[in-house]
């Protein structure tokens, strides 16, 4: 790094363009990210591009192209880090649901031409293609995360982002159980927190926005769900949404899958 | 005479990867084509073998800046096919969440990505050097917008709390007195807004639109209404098929829509305006005319004045909504699944978005279509950029270039949704 200001460059794959927006969301806060930083690359905000290396790419969306395949290589070699946000980026994100299927069908439900689409049969993860730096995790990403993650590499520091499950939060917060409590099914003891434990405090269950925990025992939340009736069709459904390529969840999954 | 062309390989500040080609030869614009390369992700596919509950956590991962408009058009779909209508508080919260979204949406279009055109800067980072109280006014007002979001949905983005038959927990009365403070202030700001954006150079520009939106014989609607259009379309939401079509062309990983008899129509907030202007709130009207709008307003480049008219529309509804709460008894109807088909249309920040489930008796999803409003809005950008280019030669290159980027973002297009992106090529033969 130069005297100059750091470069920041974001960058877009398959998505819903929810993380990156999450920059655009910190109204309190962009101004003065902005000042700190040189926003490089940001085509959702600026049509200005200055040329890499970038000191820090954040990379959203999965890679699901023969195009976006060689375009991350590119990216890489401009970034002297780069870090992944968001479900799409570090599991494959809801897209990656084409992986338990032919994605030949699936076009041919949405396209009166498959023949005009290109595109690969998995979604994958950017750590699939390239070395990542770090992974943020999160269906949306939290703002504030994002926030320590560009603080934490813009100072040569190691983002404080815990692995913990969703129910270390819940407690911490004082909200009662709603699985032990209501008999609600609830993905928190095997997903890792970011979202400040937000569905049980909405009289809800965990559904995995932020993917598994570190060392999560999905088998064993699996049979606390089939004890409160929950079939395997259903099992299966809950472990495949937004974090269904993560391997735990995937693993669990298609263990429900008859 | 020479031919050439004006390409956009990365269009920027619009939601999405897309680019853009227009192809000249002489004084004649021989090709324009939007090309929309975000890829495909497949959501009508993936839905089918869901459960009818798990929906709106779904589709709202379609779009990060507008998850409420696929949450509301999702439940009102499936509340459809199961014969459950909404009324009451629950209604007014599912209105008065989707103030929050066209506030947030709106605030950032309006100030951060179509502003800085207008200005001449490249983005909003650095109109903020030179504009620092209107760009800071800009993002306290996304933020209220996304406070009403955060406070009925749990979070900005994807929010927790919408479900079928309403919400999994309501607010008391009392959550929402700071957010009515805030309002207040926003509303104000919106005005401002107003009388900020109407100073603004507009390029004289006019066509015969066919703007298509939702009508409710009670309110501006937002949640529910008919489907008319200013060229006598009248429909219920379920005839929505028989009427228009979804094109797939080979540059554009995203549909394009037509109305089956006339072709290209126009959705969003200046289709909403032009055809419910009566329906605004009497600030809303007032602001409008003070801005010197008339009740329909035909040149897209107007439409940040629009854009920020709904705004002050939005603030006003949300405080009126907060004002009569009552906390409803149970936070959601109870919804039993049927074999059946429903439809849904809400008005999205952007514009209609549509979408049919088809459920069996266990509330198993067999089928689902989804048609976002950019993908009904393409064929109308692509008429747009056809007149302005031929009337505009004249313009010097990189000009040119710049204003058909501005003329794309009239429409705001969000191309996340569109593929469930923009790049400019202008090329003469």
């Amino acid at each position: 790094m130069t005297s100059a200001k750091p470069k920041l460059a974001v960058w877009k794959f398959s998505s819903c363009d929810g993380c990156q927006l999450s920059l655009l969301d910190c109204e309190d806060e962009l101004l003065a990210v902005a000042d700190a930083v040189e926003i490089a690359n940001f085509p959702e905000a600026s049509r200005a591009v200055v040329k890499g290396p970038y000191d820090l790419s954040l990379v959203e969306g999965s890679i699901t192209t023969p195009h976006d395949e060689q375009r991350i290589h590119g990216i890489r070699r401009a970034s002297r880090f780069l870090v992944s946000i968001g479900a799409c980026a570090t599991a494959g994100g809801i897209q990656a649901l084409r992986n338990f299927k032919d994605v030949k069908e699936f076009t041919s439900i949405v396209y009166a031409r498959p023949d005009y689409i290109e595109t690969l049969k998995k979604s994958t993860p950017i750590t699939d293609h390239v070395f990542v730096d770090f992974e943020l995790r999160g269906c949306p990403i939290d703002k504030y995360q994002l926030v320590e993650v560009i603080s934490a590499f813009l100072n040569g520091r190691k983002p404080n982002t815990p692995p913990h499950s969703v129910c270390m939060e819940c407690k911490q917060r004082g909200t009662v159980c709603v699985m032990v409590a209501q008999g609600v099914p609830c993905l928190g003891p095997v997903t890792q927190v970011g979202c400040g434990a937000l569905c049980p405090g909405y009289a809800r269950g965990c559904y995995g926005c932020f993917g598994p925990k570190e060392t999560p025992n999905t088998a064993s939340l699996s049979a606390c769900w089939s004890g409160l009736g929950v079939s395997n069709r259903d099992l299966m459904r809950a472990f495949r949404s937004f974090n269904a390529y993560a391997e735990p969840f995937r693993r669990e999954s298609e263990a429900h899958e008859k | 005479m020479k031919s050439r062309t004006i390409k956009v390989d990365n269009l920027a500040r619009v939601e999405g990867e897309g680019a853009l080609f227009v192809k000249l030869n002489g004084q004649q614009v021989t090709d324009v084509k939007l090309r929309i390369f975000e890829p495909p992700r497949f959501f009508e596919a993936f839905l089918r073998g869901r459960k009818f509950h798990e929906v709106p956590d779904i589709t709202a991962r379609i779009c990060g800046i507008c998850p409420i408009a696929y949450q509301m058009s999702s439940c009102h779909a499936i509340e459809d096919a199961c014969g459950v209508k909404i009324t009451g508080p629950i209604r007014d919260l599912r209105r008065l969440i989707y103030c929050g979204e066209w506030i947030e949406s709106h605030a950032l279009h309006v100030y951060l990505l179509h502003a800085p055109d207008f200005l001449g800067y490249e983005d909003s980072i650095r109109m903020a050097k030179d504009h620092p109280e209107e760009v800071k006014r800009g993002l306290r007002l996304k933020k209220a917008g996304n406070e009403i979001v955060r406070l009925l949905g749990g979070r900005e983005i994807h929010p927790i709390n919408v479900r079928v038959g309403g919400f999994y927990k309501v607010p008391e009365k009392k959550d929402f007195s700071a957010l009515a403070e805030e309002l207040r202030w926003a509303r104000d700001a919106a005005l401002e807004t107003v009388r900020w954006v109407a100073a603004f150079d507009f390029p004289d520009f006019d066509r015969d639109y066919e703007f298509v939106a939702l009508r409710h014989p009670d309110e501006y609607a937002i949640n529910e209404g008919r489907i008319v259009s200013s060229k006598g379309l009248d429909i219920a939401v379920r005839e929505y098929d028989l009427h228009f079509a979804e094109q797939h062309l080979s540059h554009s990983n995203a549909l394009h829509s037509r109305l089956n008899e006339r072709e290209a129509y126009f959705v969003g907030p200046q289709a909403r305006y032009s055809l419910n202007f009566e329906k605004l709130s009497p600030i809303a009207k007032e602001a409008a005319r003070a801005a010197g709008l008339g009740p329909v307003c035909r040149n897209p480049f107007q439409s940040i004045v629009v854009r920020s008219v709904e705004l002050v529309y939005a603030c006003d509804e949300a405080l009126r909504l907060i004002e009569r709460y009552e906390k409803p008894d149970k936070p959601a109807v109870n919804v039993e699944p049927r074999v059946s088909t429903g439809f849904g249309c809400t008005e999205a920040p952007r514009g209609i978005c549509y979408h049919r489930y088809r459920l069996d008796d266990r509330g198993v999803i067999l089928d689902a279509k989804i048609v976002p409003p950019t993908s009904q809005n393409l064929k109308t950008i692509e008429g747009d950029l056809w007149q302005f280019v031929e009337s505009h030669l004249a313009v010097q290159k990189d000009k040119l270039q710049w204003q058909c980027e501005q003329a794309i973002r009239n429409y705001d297009p969000c191309i996340s949704c569109a593929t469930h992106a923009l790049r400019l090529h202008i090329e003469s033969e």
